[in-house]
């Protein structure tokens, strides 16, 4: 037994990588971006439902707000949301005697809103494609079995549109986990926070950031094979039937 | 006006830079793109193999990342380079791994990955008669390329390649991280020092829409000029 930890040991001597201090730094990281990217997928999905059925209305001065604000939230750096709100939101007035300044003052939170805020806009604009998409056959046959709109959006439009908006979501996803990464530049020990602070520590940029970047993949791959799966299980309708 | 405190000529600057990186990581990243799609449908299985490796690792992995491996490793390996010329061969040679270098190297590196899917789509969408055609009329492959095959493509990759041109705009910030002074770096200084966040902020966002709507009309031009003689479309 002896043997096998002496042997354990000078195997993971030298290395900076295999230890417990900096594992345990990457699995805080892992945690931390998990976070940020699973509740600003989940919020931002919440707001983009309402947002796309707006911006898909016949009504000018219902769909152009929303227009505005995905163009504008699609037009620029992510980054640059990011330092406005980090940066901006003590400026808000009387923000730093309200009950929400312990909140905010935590850079979790101000990343976490400009993530929110920004899959959101990407999100109605894929979703916002899927209702415009839909067969006008399934329309008109709403219609005609007296549907209410309110009805037929609920039973009719969305449902086939959340599954024709699979595929361009998937993407998304994994585009917000990677943009996730600069949630590092706001002292935000992420994963790729954790890299950056073993680099610093121990001057080793290629062992720092090469096993982060391995990580970073395996997310991707189990992200993309989640959504084949979905695919495979939602969009069955559309695949060519074996013979 | 908004008072920008001295700090407008920087602010400039810094938005030529942005301008600068972009188009030459672009310069880059369509070369990249079109060795990549050439590699991807070519008969060779190394070369297959080699272009599918590089678009997986590349889109499966953050840009931040990448651009930090380069920037922070790449001073030690061009050092280590250099000391291997010196104490094998007595060359003295420093070279300064440049912000700028890197920053251009990893975004055409990211986005030759994105413009290769694009360019081999575009490329297996020219059709093939026209390919033969040039042939029979005895051009060269290399003519056939310029004349038949190139200016057919672009036809079909100008949306993909204004989408990932719009991404790659947007994806230069990031190199504010990592030292270099662009726009974004110069706006976050400024914030910092004056306590002013939207003054420089905002003017930024505003810069990048207005590159990215003049990016748009070039692009609709563009494609009215590749789009002659398929009738409109």
């Amino acid at each position: 037994m002896l043997d096998i930890s002496t042997w354990f040991n000078d195997l993971l001597a030298g290395n900076v990588i295999f230890t417990a201090d900096t594992l345990g730094y990457y699995w805080e990281g892992l945690v931390t971006t998990t976070q940020l990217v699973f509740l600003s997928l989940i919020a931002g999905l919440i707001l983009a439902v309402p947002l796309a059925i707006m911006r898909s209305s016949k009504h000018k001065w219902i769909s152009l707000p929303v227009y505005l604000y995905t163009y504008v939230f699609r037009g620029t750096p992510l980054l640059i949301q990011l330092y406005i709100i980090y940066y901006g939101v003590v400026f808000i007035d009387g923000i730093q005697e309200s009950f929400l300044w312990p909140v905010l003052r935590e850079a979790f939170y101000p990343a976490l809103i400009a993530f929110t805020l920004n899959t959101a806009a990407y999100t109605t604009e894929i979703f916002r494609g899927a209702i415009k998409s839909t067969a006008q056959g399934e329309i008109e046959a709403a219609r005609a079995y007296g549907m209410s709109q309110n009805l037929m959006m609920r039973r009719i439009i969305l449902p086939s549109a959340f599954r024709r908006a699979l595929p361009a979501y998937g993407n998304e996803v994994i585009f917000m986990l990677h943009a996730s990464a600069i949630a590092s530049v706001v002292t935000l020990m992420d994963l790729t926070g954790a890299a950056r602070f073993v680099y610093a520590r121990y001057y080793a940029p290629f062992e720092a950031f090469l096993f982060v970047a391995a990580i970073y993949l395996c997310l991707t791959f189990a992200i993309l094979f989640f959504f084949r799966y979905l695919e495979k299980k939602l969009l069955a309708h559309l695949r060519p039937q074996d013979a | 006006m908004i008072d920008l405190q001295g700090y407008g000529p920087r602010l400039i600057e810094g938005a030529g830079v942005t301008v600068q990186l972009a188009v030459l990581s672009l310069i880059l990243a369509i070369i990249l793109g079109l060795l990549t799609a050439s590699a991807k449908m070519s008969r060779n299985w190394f070369l297959r193999r080699t272009a599918t490796v590089y678009t997986t690792l590349i889109r499966g992995v953050p840009d931040l990342v990448l651009m930090m491996l380069l920037f922070f490793g790449g001073q030690i390996g061009v050092n280590a380079i250099s000391d291997m010329l010196y104490y094998s061969y007595d060359i003295d040679l420093y070279i300064n791994f440049n912000a700028f270098a890197a920053g251009v190297l990893t975004i055409g590196f990211i986005f030759g990955a994105y413009m290769g899917e694009t360019f081999r789509g575009a490329f297996m969408a020219v059709d093939n008669g026209q390919i033969e055609a040039g042939k029979a009329y005895g051009m060269s492959s290399s003519l056939v390329f310029r004349r038949i095959r190139f200016p057919q493509m672009m036809r079909h990759a100008l949306p993909g390649l204004s989408n990932n041109w719009m991404v790659l705009l947007k994806t230069t910030a990031l190199v504010s991280v990592i030292g270099l002074t662009d726009m974004v770096r110069v706006a976050a200084e400024a914030s910092r020092a004056t306590h002013e966040p939207f003054t420089f902020l905002l003017p930024v966002a505003v810069a990048y829409l207005l590159i990215a709507s003049v990016s748009e009309w070039i692009f609709a031009r563009l494609q009215k000029h590749y789009d002659i003689g398929f009738g409109g479309q």
